[in-house]
């Protein structure tokens, strides 16, 4: 079984890697090593000049099929290629990111090829050459162990996560060919807002709730270019028209685990919490003293947001300058 | 146009949830049971596409007895049927088991349109519904905010970290839900006492051609669960004005926590 490899599948939009791929590299080479064995990454619509790349976060060997009809993700020509490349790889661990794209792509896959998967990975242990994974259930309220079984063993990882790890060494660019296969889904086209930091990979989120009391979101907006970070909603801020359903953050919006999440006139309803608790350092501002988001943050400041934010902005300017 | 949903039965949202004393599930005696948040908005879409286009819904589940309640529900707000596959054996399922099971049973009913919930809140697998269509061998399209159907084509909108992506295909296909696709319905009285009488077969895996034995062995296998690190939570950060309340915690996020 020496042969066999971790496959690493990278994720490019518009010809540029996605911050997950670097997780899912770097992790790929901490399984592979735990294995023992070689890591291949596998790139899908890009060309090899960006690719060589990933040989910095210890690809040993990059396929990459920079084919045009690729240059789009859809699942199923995506499904079609990689379940041909898990074919004539025969990798034992198959790693990729839980991203929107990730999520869909993987489960796809493992049916194809019935294969255990485990989505949303906080952590990933190697015991006795099989996959041991620790993933988030019950929106975070509780953590599970989950040994898989089966060949190959396919790990989904959780945006934010895991750290991002620079090796020395350049892997071996291969180019593919490959056959798109069978398709019925006919991409027509994206809309992607440029330059917002998006949730999911933030470093840093601010989030405004039911306490912002309008559609004016303009001082967490503020503080939240400052800090180069992203801007997020409870549900009732989703709710009341205030802002879009994509920065929702919670049970049944977006998981998030920045390395700062400061709440913002944001009760801390359980459902919200599911959304953020995994965030490194929590902050909280509210002018109630009773709320329970202040029994979850690690620093809380009782008092009108309109008023404190302004002035954390201040305080901000002033460090950074 | 005939349309399954895909119901799961889970926790409410707002539930305590606790081990239970294996250390490898949760105890679930007194915790209220809902439909499944993302397949509510399945359900809601369905109605709706049935009152644009004729046809029926039929709502499809994998559960426990007490499932009936939630499937009765959904026929409350307006679906037409349920079958709901009770068997133990279907307990020891993973994900991909219990897509399994329900590709069976779709054998059975006719579809030009599933619908599936893109992840159910206990397990959170975002993966039945994808693999249904997998083993279904029929397009997806995941965590749809927007569909049209026109001439047996459907056009998806989709979210994706940074926006939306538009994709077609024809039908039969299914798709998952996000939040934002609708706000579902309650249920009316008369829709209760309507549902009371609209039929739900409960059927075993002998019923949809499974072998109970093959049907349950899991690739995946939960070895324990724990409750998440207790965030130690509350310095409540003190100052004689706003402005030392605020400086004092830039500070702290800068020198301590070194987060800016
Ligand atoms: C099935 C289901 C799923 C759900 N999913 C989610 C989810 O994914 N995400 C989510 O967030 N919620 C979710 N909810 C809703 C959740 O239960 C709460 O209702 C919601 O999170 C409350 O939002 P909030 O904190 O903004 O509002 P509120 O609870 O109304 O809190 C507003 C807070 O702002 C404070 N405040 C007011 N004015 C100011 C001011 N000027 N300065 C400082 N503080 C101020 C108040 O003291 C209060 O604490 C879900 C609910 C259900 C039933
Ligand atoms: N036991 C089940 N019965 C019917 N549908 C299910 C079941 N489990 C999952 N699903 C469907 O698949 C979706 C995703 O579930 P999951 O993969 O468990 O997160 C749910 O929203 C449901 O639509």
């Amino acid at each position: 079984m020496s042969q066999q490899c971790v496959l690493a599948i990278a994720e490019q939009s518009d010809a540029a890697f996605r911050k997950i791929t670097y997780e899912v590299l770097s992790e790929g080479r901490r399984i592979a090593n735990s294995l023992g064995c070689p890591l291949t990454a596998v790139v899908l619509g890009a060309g090899e000049d960006i690719s060589k790349e990933l040989g910095e976060y210890g690809a040993d060997r990059i396929l990459v099929a920079d084919n045009q009809a690729l240059r789009e993700y859809v699942n199923d020509a995506y499904t079609n290629v990689i379940a041909d490349i898990i074919d004539k790889e025969n990798p034992c661990v198959v790693i990729l990111g839980a991203s929107t794209q990730g999520k869909e792509l993987s489960a796809r896959i493992a049916a194809r090829i019935n294969a255990p998967l485990a989505m949303d990975c906080v952590a990933v242990q190697v015991e006795n050459g099989n996959l041991v994974i620790t993933r988030p259930m019950y929106g975070g309220k509780i953590l599970a162990d989950v040994a898989l079984d089966g060949n190959p063993q396919i790990a989904a990882i959780r945006p934010n996560s895991m750290s991002i790890v620079k090796t020395a060494g350049a892997g071996s660019v291969e180019k593919l060919e490959v056959d798109l296969g069978k398709t019925d889904l006919t991409f027509v086209e994206k809309n992607l807002e440029t330059g917002k930091v998006e949730l999911t990979e933030a470093d840093v989120i601010i989030s405004g709730g039911r306490g912002m009391g309008g559609s004016d979101f303009s001082v967490i907006e503020e503080l939240a270019d400052l800090l180069k970070g992203a801007v997020g909603a409870s549900r009732s801020a989703v709710d009341e028209g205030w802002r879009p359903v994509s920065d929702q953050v919670g049970q049944t919006g977006k998981v998030v685990s920045p390395n700062l999440y400061v709440a913002c006139g944001i009760s801390g309803a359980i459902q919200h919490l599911a959304g953020m608790s995994s965030s490194r350092v929590i902050a909280a501002i509210n002018k109630d003293p009773d709320a329970p988001i202040f029994s979850k943050a690690d620093y809380g400041i009782v008092g009108d947001l309109f008023e404190i934010v302004p002035l954390v902005i201040d305080e901000t300017k002033k460090i950074k300058a | 146009m005939n349309i399954v949903v895909l119901l799961k039965q889970v926790p409410s949202t707002e539930s305590f949830i606790e081990i239970a004393d294996d250390g490898v599930s949760i105890k679930t005696d007194n915790v209220k049971m809902v439909i499944n948040p993302y397949d509510e908005f399945a359900v809601e879409e369905a109605i709706r596409l049935k009152e644009a286009h004729g046809g029926s819904v039929t709502i499809l589940s994998v559960g426990r007895e007490k499932t009936t309640e939630s499937i009765r529900t959904a026929l409350a707000m307006g679906a037409d049927s349920g079958v709901l596959i009770q068997d133990s054996a279907a307990e020891g399922c993973d994900s991909l088991g219990i897509a399994r099971i329900l590709a069976a049973a779709l054998k059975d009913i006719p579809f030009d349109l599933i619908i599936a919930g893109q992840r159910a809140v206990d397990d959170d697998n975002f993966q039945v519904g994808v693999a249904v269509a997998e083993y279904l061998k029929i397009p997806h399209v995941s965590m749809v905010i927007k569909e049209e159907i026109t001439d047996g084509k459907i056009r998806c909108h989709r979210t994706v970290e940074g926006g939306t992506v538009i994709l077609e295909t024809s039908l039969p296909a299914l798709f998952t839900t996000q939040r934002g696709l609708n706000e579902p319905r309650y249920a009316s009285l008369p829709g209760i006492m309507k549902a009371k009488k609209k039929p739900l077969d409960i059927k075993t895996l002998a019923d949809i051609g499974l072998d109970a034995e093959k049907a349950g062995k899991p690739m995946t296998k939960i070895m324990a669960v724990k409750y998440p690190p207790e965030r130690e939570g509350g310095t409540i950060i003190d100052g004689d004005s706003a402005q030392a309340k605020a400086a004092a915690l830039v500070r702290v996020l800068h020198e301590k926590a070194k987060v800016i």
